[in-house]
């Protein structure tokens, strides 16, 4: 499908990441570090988490066992970028909306929002099993001053149409621009990396070229322990999840006791 | 004082009279207008709808009155293409029931958008391959094609009709039905259907999700047939009510035996596919995917009772009584019919819509509830009240009921 669709186009890459569940803590600093990079509004009063902006938001899970034995862990969750794969042929909320306001980039597996052209139907929120696509419900606003400091590479969205993580996909057009100046057609691993992945104090995420054996996240993703989201709903995303604990595998994932060799061992 | 603009041969109320009866649907339409405007002013926080459920009552309120409005196109379907020729009793008043349907879904739409301003987006930069696009597209071509429906019964109009080229426009326009009606049926079945496809392709919702026939899942199916299953059922609903307000027999009882005995077969063909299509989910295509039926049912309000009674308390009951000549010929048995019937498509939209979205997917996912608040109940109800002001006009000043001078002599 990706091949058909990048013939004559040139070299294509698949960004993604894979996120070490052991080595998250949830101190939430890739949150705050996706917020501040893309210019996310949030309110005075956000506690109604249903209706906030989120591009990552980590979830906390439990074992549930008593002590000594209690055990958490955090899930950091971005856009998962889905590739979709099998007889979809699409990702979930590409395939529906109804304006071409959300695209799949061939060229880096990238799942795009254009806000200018998203009306504010929702449906993509619909298709989207991750909750990764938030709509605004309020007017953008920040506190007096503070608008100073927004980032001018990334648009702030207006109220009425949904938004989400782009796997900070203006870093990845800063790199091409410093490579094209420097006459590099390609660009380095260490060039392109999101703002959640640099942000993590306990380097529990890893974002890269998946389909790069140079890059980290290749070998990472192919680790035992390595699993995916809702693997079995076929959404085919493109972040990783890897941890050494069994019931947070568990926990994290549906399993129907078929799967097969790879990125799902029981 | 508008007695010249009455038609001939029937009574009707005073004017005062007529007057006091809009004043008061007028209310209940005024808060629904503040409702849209608090939307339309103030954003989409004014409501209950939150990013768990970016799909709501308006959603499942709009698939609902277009299945309902599908009694225009079936009958206009049954009376000019399979000419059952009682039909032209009624056919006429089942248009003004699918514009009103149809003005309903498209004013609930541009409610519900975000950006409204932005809704012609969806033709401009249509994505042909989402289903959502051929819905609109098919809903704004069917609801100019009621138009083109309505307009020759208002042309009808005693006074209008007096004018030369209002009178021959009017006669064209009747001359053309049948081919203005294969249009309304070709489109209505398309969109009805893409209204099913709607959920039914959303793979990263289990519950929803249904495999089907080429790009169309088995809810585009299963949409069309429930929605002309009911539609017939709401022109009956709707024909009693009218009949009640004016006090008098409107249609002939074997006209809406006619589409009452319709309904029940397309009802009963309907729930034995929709059975099929609900083992043939819960066993194969929601438990491949790890999606247990026990967990689709594990949230109360939307417990398994939800099942049974969208089936059985709404399906199989209103199917029996239209199926059973004893209890179809009984008036209030009928009606209840027709109730059950038209609550349970609401349901089944409902269900579709909003219950896909309730169902947790991810395991750690937590379930969240939703009530639509004021202003979303506010602005649903307003087709009700706008709808009760274009029937209670149009029955006043145009010939809809073509039984009504036979049946009500003066």
């Amino acid at each position: 499908m990706k091949e058909e669709h990048q013939k004559g186009h040139g070299k294509t890459y698949k960004y993604g990441m894979v996120v070490d569940l052991d080595k998250c803590t949830g101190c939430g600093a890739c949150m705050v570090a996706c917020m501040a990079e893309n210019n996310i509004s949030f309110r005075k009063d956000d506690t109604n988490k249903l209706v906030s902006n989120f591009w990552m938001r980590v979830y906390k899970i439990s074992n549930g066992l008593p002590f000594p034995d209690a055990d958490i862990s955090y899930i950091p969750r971005p856009c998962m970028h889905c590739e979709g794969h099998g007889h979809h042929h699409a990702t979930p909320c590409v395939s529906v909306c109804p304006a071409c306001a959300t695209d799949y980039d061939h060229e880096t597996g990238i799942v795009s929002q254009v806000y200018t052209r998203c009306f504010g139907c929702r449906y993509c929120m619909a298709a989207c099993p991750y909750h990764a696509r938030v709509f605004n419900w309020w007017d953008p606003r920040w506190p007096e001053g503070m608008e100073k400091y927004l980032s001018p590479d990334v648009s702030p969205r207006m109220r009425g149409v949904v938004e989400k993580c782009s796997f900070c996909f203006h870093r990845l057009q800063r790199a091409r621009n410093k490579a094209y100046a420097e006459k590099r057609r390609e660009i380095g691993e260490d060039e392109y990396q999101t703002a959640c992945t640099e942000a993590c104090p306990g380097g529990a995420i890893t974002f890269g070229d998946l389909d790069n054996p140079e890059h980290k996240v290749c070998k990472l993703k192919d680790a035992p322990g390595t699993f995916r989201l809702l693997e079995k709903l076929g959404t085919n995303p493109k972040v990783y999840y890897t941890t050494t604990r069994d019931w947070v595998q568990k926990a994290a994932d549906v399993y129907v006791g078929n799967e097969g060799n790879g990125v799902t061992p029981a | 004082m508008d007695s010249a603009l009455i038609p001939e041969g029937v009574k009707r109320c005073p004017l005062k009279w007529f007057a006091v009866w809009i004043g008061i649907l007028n209310v209940p339409l005024m808060v629904g207008v503040v409702g849209a405007l608090l939307c339309w002013g103030l954003a989409l926080n004014q409501t209950n709808m939150n990013n768990n459920y970016p799909f709501a009552l308006w959603i499942a309120a709009d698939l609902g009155v277009i299945a309902l409005g599908a009694g225009a196109f079936f009958t206009g379907f049954l009376r000019y293409i399979v000419k059952i020729d009682e039909l032209n009793n009624i056919v006429n008043f089942t248009v003004v029931i699918g514009v009103i349907c149809y003005a309903a879904a498209l004013g609930i739409l541009a409610i519900d958008i975000g950006q409204p301003l932005r809704g012609w987006f969806i033709f401009w930069h249509a994505n042909v391959h989402s289903m959502l696009t051929e819905v609109a597209f098919c809903i704004s071509c069917y609801f100019m094609v009621l138009c083109i429906e309505y307009v020759p019964l208002i042309l009808e109009n005693r006074q209008i009709d007096k004018f030369r080229f209002p009178h021959a426009f009017s006669h064209r326009l009747h001359e053309m039905m049948p081919a203005i009606a294969a249009v309304g049926v070709f489109l209505s079945f398309f969109h009805q259907g893409s209204l099913g496809g709607v959920p039914g392709v959303l793979y990263g919702r289990p519950f929803a999700y249904r495999e089907g026939f080429l790009v169309w899942p088995w809810t585009f199916f299963l949409f069309i047939l429930s929605a002309i299953a009911c539609g017939p059922c709401f022109t009956i609903l709707i024909t009693k009510i009218t009949e009640k307000f004016a006090r008098k027999q409107l249609v002939k009882r074997n006209v809406i035996d006619i589409l009452a005995r319709i309904s029940g077969w397309l009802l009963a063909g309907y729930l034995v596919l929709k059975i099929l299509d609900t083992v043939y989910w819960v066993s194969s295509t929601a438990a491949n995917v790890g999606a247990p039926a026990g967990s689709f049912y594990a949230n109360e309000p939307f417990g398994v009772w939800v099942l049974i009674t969208e089936v059985g308390i709404l399906g199989v009951i209103p199917a029996i009584i239209l199926l059973t000549k004893r209890a179809r010929e009984n008036q209030p048995l009928l009606m209840l019919a027709c109730l059950l019937n038209c609550t349970g498509i609401f349901m089944n939209r409902w269900i579709m819509t909003v219950q896909s979205l309730a169902v947790p997917v991810m395991p750690f996912d937590k379930f969240f509830s939703y009530h639509p608040n004021w202003v979303e109940w506010a602005t649903t109800l307003m087709p009700l009240w706008a709808g009760a002001i274009v029937i209670s006009l149009s029955y006043r000043y145009l010939p809809i009921f073509p039984q009504e001078k036979e049946l009500n002599p003066l």
